[in-house]
């Protein structure tokens, strides 16, 4: 019997599992509020996941378009997720996302700069106008290396190559603490904690073809959901449609939104302009029909509507797919993405240098020359840990999660860009209620052994097994599968099978091995990480199956069309009692009548009522 | 597709030893996919960081043919097909297992830096103001993306371990960020010369060699502070003009262009 007892245990009044954007946003805000705060992590501080974000964070700052303002963003947000958003969420971000970004300048980001001398914005899909603060093509590292710079002198411990096994809960039902263990020694830590937060980032690492890091293996939904938390909208999986196509080695590999914003066009096979043709009536009125109002926008004309390009991109991934599938793709199966034919030289190696230095050295292509292969890509997930909006508490006590693995804010797809801007917005309100939360506590409560003991065990029994199924396998396995049976476009048989696959692969995986000592070992941890990636695909491809509709990155084409009757409900998976998956449609609260009126203006009048608005103001 | 040789060092700091591996290597394949493609098919617990496979995280560093370099950044096809390619951690830093160092004392030199204090007279209601032209140097520095590549092939570090006098490129460049931020008005001048050796950089430039960023970490970063040390400290004519005149303060970008 393993003794508790021996295992080292530290005390923080906050602890945060996750140190990306979010992560450190929340970590910045706790210590601020004199909390004790700990910060664990599975890589070293500042290799997370942000430093792969490219474009920018979206807030209506109003530099480079003063006509921006909070309700346009909100507007934009709303429609890109196909109104299925939290409202509450969608608001919140929208008003505090400008007041955060200003924050990260304070602590020493240096932005791209506009001729008056503020923070430059760039234009990005589904938003109205230039609205993503940005550093060239490198925002996220910028973003998480200011956090980063400006965290470590706030007096927050940072515990790092340290993975979190599970979630230990007290009597009360409240969670209490977190085991984990340190990667370099394979020796295991108890994190004792009056609130934690979870900030983990996505599960990408499920399919095949991904944007997406080692990290992305869903930790923060399966330690939710092992202590008894819900799991929201997870059929919602962002496919970006421009990842890299060739060659297979680096297939996925992001190429940022920004080609698009800074003018690049997608060309199919014939070298038509595919996306002309590709446009959903929602957008039509307020999108570009001819080339020639195409140029005249990248131009910077005002009158000019936004090329199609820069649709949202749920639209942009199923029209390469679309045009793949009639037969019109590119050498390697994807669409051409062309900049070299828009911009000079110069300019691209400015705005774009990571992208022309990416193609450079990977793919040995000039994108200043010759058009870039692209095609869709796994990259996001809207759905994640269901919370409060205004507290970002999940449904046990004590549990908070923000960024990408709290559901909600992105609704059914999320705007490029509405994601730096949702760590530092979301970061910040989870770090401020995981204090209160602490606060409230007078102190730590005593640690259970036996749940400890137990997710040690299930821990240590992968390393100790006598033989058994090879972990890097069975992900290639389950990568596969969902490739195949819960890709971009859907159907109700190919998600059946899915799902029995991944039934086989949970048995499977009980017998998982991982070979050698505890030390630093990739095999394990593989291992570990694939138990929760698991739980991620089976919560995706189960509520993908429920969800009879084709709405925003969801798409079932034995459903196709949007139903209006299931705007009305998000789909709930949670733990059941026999320990086994269960999923529930429940019903969305009653909007803020307010926000839908703001959400459901046309452009124009929204426009007109800010400019209204703003003469009030000033007189 | 063709089968290629490799030796990998596998072992820890005090014991290893270099391990002969043979696999199919694909066209497009960098030698982090070589050694993932290993670790799957033939060492499952090889020890190697890894991250975001496109250069953007720094996490892959290691020495290629005795080369440091990203491995995620290193295509195959820069070898010869017949040539046995070697894999081995950084030197410069402790060996944890494998591929994996420790990079610990890189984290505690950060924090000795004095963080960004900004001009509050640049503060608007619409943000701090600062002109392109004068961001630009200070964006350089902050590409950095921390793979201590540069830490790792210093002299002062490498080869005569003074770790305890000098804190390498990374963090000179990191100083030079500060100080080069048209807006900073924080000091770092004495220590940089007291604490953090900047007499100790001879400027051979290696770390300008192997940075996967292209900063011009010497030229652009360590020789103007070098030359800041020196104005403050040894020039005898800006001493004499400090004393009469006062430290003059750093010219602010003007609130309107």
């Amino acid at each position: 019997m393993l003794d508790i007892s021996e295992i080292k245990t530290i005390e923080h009044d906050v602890l945060i599992v996750g140190a990306g954007g979010a992560g450190l946003s929340a970590a910045i805000e706790a210590s601020g509020r004199g909390m004790s705060t700990g910060i664990v992590m599975k890589s070293l501080l500042g290799k997370a996941h942000t430093v792969m974000a490219e474009g920018g964070m979206a807030a209506a700052l109003g530099n480079v378009d003063e006509r921006d303002h909070w309700k346009i963003h909100f507007r934009d947000t709303m429609r890109g997720g196909k109104f299925l958003n939290d409202w509450r969420m969608a608001e919140l971000h929208a008003k505090l996302a400008p007041e955060r970004v200003l924050l990260l300048e304070e602590w020493g980001a240096v932005f791209d700069r506009t001729k008056k001398g503020l923070i430059n914005q760039r234009n990005f899909g589904g938003h109205r106008y230039p609205r993503l603060a940005h550093v060239g093509d490198r925002t996220g590292l910028e973003m998480i290396r200011t956090l980063q710079d400006h965290g470590i002198h706030q007096g927050i411990e940072t515990y790092m190559e340290c993975t979190a096994l599970d979630i230990l809960k007290n009597e009360k039902g409240e969670v209490c603490g977190v085991v984990c263990m340190w990667r370099e020694t394979g020796t295991f830590i108890i994190f004792k904690a009056k609130s934690i937060i979870l900030a983990t980032g996505g599960g990408g690492r499920a399919w095949d073809v991904t944007a997406n890091s080692w990290e992305y293996t869903g930790d923060g939904y399966a330690l939710a959901y092992e202590a008894g938390a819900e799991l929201m909208d997870l059929e919602f999986n962002q496919f970006h449609p421009t990842g890299m196509m060739w060659p297979l080695s680096v297939k996925g590999i992001l190429v940022t939104e920004s080609v698009r914003g800074e003018g690049g066009i997608l060309l199919n096979s014939e070298g038509t302009r595919f996306m002309f043709n590709y446009i959903p009536d929602r957008f039509r009125s307020e999108t570009a029909d001819t080339q020639e109002e195409a140029a005249r926008w990248l131009a910077g004309d005002p009158k000019a509507r936004r090329p199609p390009e820069l649709l949202t991109r749920d639209v942009v991934a199923r029209a390469i797919n679309a045009e793949v599938k009639a037969g019109r793709g590119s050498k390697h199966g994807g669409a051409y993405l062309n900049i070299a034919t828009e911009r000079s030289a110069e300019d691209i190696k400015k705005k774009l240098p990571s992208m022309y230095h990416q193609f450079k050295v990977l793919a040995e292509l000039d994108i200043t020359k010759e058009a870039m292969e692209v095609g869709p890509t796994c990259h996001y997930f809207m759905g994640g840990i269901r919370v409060d909006a205004d507290t970002t508490m999940s449904s046990v006590p004590g549990l908070f999660a923000c960024g990408e693995c709290a559901a909600g804010m992105h609704g059914a797809n999320r705007l490029g860009g509405n994601s730096l801007s949702d760590l530092l917005v979301f970061g910040y309100l989870a770090g401020k209620n995981a204090s209160e939360f602490a606060k409230s506590k007078s102190g730590h409560s005593k640690i259970d052994e036996e749940q400890a003991s137990k997710i040690i065990r299930n821990a240590t029994n992968i390393l100790n097994r006598e033989a058994g199924a090879n972990p890097y396998l069975l992900h290639e396995q389950l990568e596969q599968n969902m490739q195949v049976n819960v890709g971009i476009i859907r159907v109700k048989e190919e998600l059946e099978t899915g799902i029995e696959r991944l039934e086989k692969l949970k048995e499977d995986y009980k017998t998982v091995k991982a070979k050698g000592s505890s030390q630093f070992n990739p095999g394990w941890h593989e291992a570990l990480g694939l138990r929760n990636l698991l739980i991620t695909a089976e919560a995706v491809a189960r509520a993908a199956i429920l969800r009879e509709e084709s709405r925003g990155a969801h798409t079932r084409s034995d459903f196709p069309d949007e139903l209006k009757e299931w705007l009305n409900f998000n789909i709930i998976s949670r733990k059941g009692l026999d320990g086994n998956m269960e999923l529930v449609k429940v019903k969305r609260p009653v909007p803020n009548p307010e926000l839908v009126r703001i959400a459901e203006s046309t452009i124009e009048d929204l426009e007109n009522e800010i400019v209204e608005e703003r003469k009030q103001t000033n007189t | 597709m063709a089968t290629r040789k490799f030796q990998i060092y596998r072992g820890d700091n005090e014991k290893g030893e270099m391990v002969n591996f043979e696999t199919e290597v694909m066209e497009g394949m960098v030698v982090l996919d070589v050694i993932h493609k290993i670790q799957a098919e033939q060492a499952n617990d090889l020890a190697i960081r890894w991250n975001c496979k496109a250069g953007k995280c720094g996490s892959c560093s290691m020495e290629i043919n005795g080369k440091p370099k990203l491995s995620c950044m290193t295509r195959m096809n820069e070898y010869k097909p017949d040539e046995t390619t070697t894999i081995t951690p950084m030197k410069t830093f402790p060996v944890i297992k494998d591929l994996v160092c420790d990079v610990s004392w890189n984290y505690t030199q950060n924090k000795r830096i004095k963080p960004v204090k900004l001009a509050p007279e640049s503060k608007t209601e619409k943000g701090y103001v600062m002109y392109q032209k004068d961001v630009d140097r200070a964006q350089e520095f902050r590409k950095c993306i921390e793979c201590y590549l540069c830490q790792n092939v210093c002299h002062v570090l490498r080869d005569h371990d003074k770790k305890d006098s000098f804190v390498g490129p990374r963090f000179m460049i990191r100083v030079a960020s500060l100080e080069m931020h048209p807006l900073d008005i924080e000091d770092r001048i004495p220590e940089l010369k007291n604490d953090f050796g900047s007499g100790l950089c001879n400027i051979t430039k290696c770390c300008t060699d192997v940075c996967p960023e292209h900063i011009h970490i010497t030229d652009n970063g360590i020789i103007p502070l070098k030359e800041r040390v020196i104005d403050r400290f040894y020039d005898p004519v800006t001493i004499l003009g400090r004393k009469i005149f006062g430290v003059r303060k750093k010219k602010l970008p003007p609130l309107n262009p």
